[in-house]
């Protein structure tokens, strides 16, 4: 049986993958015409490369049909329910970074923390006569942060793209989603509370917890551990 | 493992008890609005509750208890007291624990409406504890009405004992707040240099600097919140002393009697808890009449806390000592405020609980052994 690694099929996130895997002495390449998904890893006896999108790279662990994945410690916490018992981080590998924030309006003078936050919903709600809107796609991170901080008389609207101009088009009135340099909040005149940091997310190598392997599987991760340098 | 079929049986056996006691049997759809039970309930819920949607009736929740559809068929045609039972499954999402069943039958007794709430707590536990005495369980109970009379008495503003009512089922929070009223936890930097520059430059100053207005919560919303922090930053914190009584009455766990004495003791640097604790006895005297051995009745002032967030009066559960495994068997208590929401202003005193069918099987076949 090979073990299965599945890595991001294109854009930088690829790239800086396949440097990473090189830089630990591991080649990855894609094979046949660009827009082939089919590729290989050298190095390393016995090594499956599966191309995926890195969105779906979360539910391929889960359910077993891939050992290994890298992708961003943000969608493995957000898409699988329980993922610590579902997936192991192995190693996060220092590129891809992101986090995951609650923003809201600059001119909420009065707003700094999650304690004003809720306090602003509460007012909000009663003015307004529904819940305060934070536009997201990361509903459960989201959810679980804001229950933890016991913020209520919030709702979570899901926005797929283009998050930051949500407020201004009066279809949320804070927002949750991932920023890496806060460019696009600035110029969304959007700011980030103080503590509102969910998630510090970045590429990760994740392993399942649930994929068949057989003694060939094991020892092919056992190799690729080795090389890797992973639990050293 | 009792079998599906075990548990039914187990449950209209519960289900004939119930209706023996007088209650009229009715029945909800298993689709409830999810507009209703988020609204109530907050974001939360969806953690707990499956949300399908309609393309019609858009975004429908598998019911995730009896209680909210049994109040709105009382608030639309109920009569003046009603008892109702109620048996079906209801539906709860499991996003830690795969072992915890996401669906699961319930039997309920609900009482509406009478004019002596405290006889009618007394009913429902007492028909519970009847229900479940072949077991020996231990039976908790709590107020959450106290809680509500000790904050309102609380010596500040308005808006702080609000803002703690708002967070009592939330605990940590409360406690964050309870912190900060009683001037215990810092004055965050940020609040700091907003009030000075507040003080400095003025509400509108601090408005026009902070940004162009972008949203639906508008520059009056901010100026609103922005004078209200000004005039609590004015008020004194609470006092010590009135924090540590409200603190002495949280972590009370006691026997009802010994619990009773001892909130008659705050009570006098308290008042304000006087007619909940005149509540108090008398539902423990309704209790005495039942049958109920109030001497050994536990209290916890705590109590349901963490729960549901619609009880706002007596609360009660109980539980198997030996299982600490197992959720509680049965469990319930007053919900008035709950009337209130969903009767649109009308309000009917209501109290009532639930209990689990295929727990009692599980105890009657270790009872058996």
């Amino acid at each position: 049986m090979t073990l299965k690694l599945g890595v991001p099929s294109k854009g930088r996130l690829m790239d800086k993958t396949f440097d990473w895997f090189a830089e630990h002495g591991v080649q990855i390449a894609r094979t046949g015409s660009d827009r082939e998904y089919s590729g290989r890893v050298e190095g390393v006896e016995g090594i499956e490369l599966v191309l995926l999108s890195a969105g779906e790279i979360p539910r391929e662990l889960s359910a077993g049909r891939i050992h290994l994945g890298v992708t961003g410690s943000d969608l493995v916490q957000e898409r699988i329910a329980d993922w610590e018992n579902r997936v192991q981080a192995l190693e996060p590998m220092g590129f891809g970074y992101a986090d995951l924030i609650i923003a809201v309006p600059r001119c909420w003078a009065d707003v700094d923390t999650l304690d004003d936050l809720d306090a602003a919903a509460a007012a909000f709600r009663a003015a307004h006569g529904h819940r305060l809107r934070i536009a997201t796609k990361y509903h459960r991170l989201v959810r679980e942060f804001l229950r933890e901080a016991g913020v209520a008389d919030y709702q979570l609207v899901d926005s797929q793209g283009a998050t930051e101009g949500t407020v201004k088009n009066l279809t949320a009135e804070a927002i949750a989603d991932i920023t890496s340099t806060g460019e696009t909040l600035r110029a969304n005149h959007l700011k980030i509370l103080s503590d509102g940091l969910i998630h510090r997310s970045q590429a990760t190598l994740f392993k399942s917890r649930s994929a068949p392997c057989d003694d060939a599987c094991r020892a092919s991760f056992r190799a690729l551990s080795d090389r890797l340098g992973l639990g050293s | 493992m009792a079998s599906k079929a075990q548990t039914l049986a187990q449950a209209e056996r519960l289900f004939a008890f119930c209706r023996n006691s007088g209650a009229q049997p009715v029945q909800t759809a298993v689709l409830q609005p999810a507009e209703t039970l988020l609204d109530l309930y907050g974001e939360d819920i969806r953690a707990r509750a499956y949300v399908t949607s309609d393309p019609l009736r858009g975004e429908q929740m598998l019911r995730p208890d009896f209680t909210v559809p049994v109040v709105q068929m009382h608030m639309d045609d109920g009569g003046d007291p009603a008892r109702y039972t109620y048996m079906g499954e209801v539906f709860r999402r499991q996003e830690r624990d795969p072992n915890r069943p996401n669906e699961y039958i319930q039997v309920g007794y609900e009482l509406f409406g009478g004019d002596d709430p405290a006889a009618a707590d007394a009913e429902v536990f007492a028909l519970f504890s009847e229900m479940l005495s072949p077991f020996g369980l231990r039976a908790a109970t709590g107020d959450i009405g106290l809680l509500l009379a000790a904050v309102q008495g609380l010596a500040t503003t308005d808006k702080r004992k609000a803002a703690l009512t708002r967070h009592i089922w939330r605990p940590r929070r409360f406690r964050a707040l309870l912190e900060r009223f009683g001037g215990r936890s810092p004055v965050p930097e940020s609040r700091k240099r907003l009030l000075a520059d507040l003080d400095r430059h003025g509400v509108q100053a601090v408005l026009d600097a902070a940004g162009p207005e972008i949203g639906l919560r508008s520059r009056d919303d901010v100026a609103a919140r922005l004078a209200a922090l000004q005039a609590d930053a004015a008020e004194p914190p609470i006092s010590v002393a009135q924090v540590e009584l409200l603190e002495d009455i949280l972590s009370l766990r006691e026997t009802s009697l010994n619990a009773l004495a001892h909130l008659r003791d705050i009570a006098v640097d308290m008042p304000a808890i006087a007619p909940a604790l005149d509540r108090m006895q008398a539902r423990l005297d309704a209790l005495a009449a039942q049958g109920i051995d109030v001497d050994l009745l536990d209290f916890e002032a705590s109590y349901g806390r963490t729960t549901m967030e619609y009880y706002d009066g007596f609360v009660f559960g109980f539980y198997a000592e030996g299982r600490p495994d197992l959720p509680p068997v049965a469990s319930g208590g007053r919900y008035d405020a709950l009337t209130r929401i969903l009767g649109r202003g009308r309000a009917v005193p209501a109290v009532g609980g639930v209990v689990r069918p295929e727990l009692v099987l599980t105890l009657t076949e270790e009872t058996a052994q």
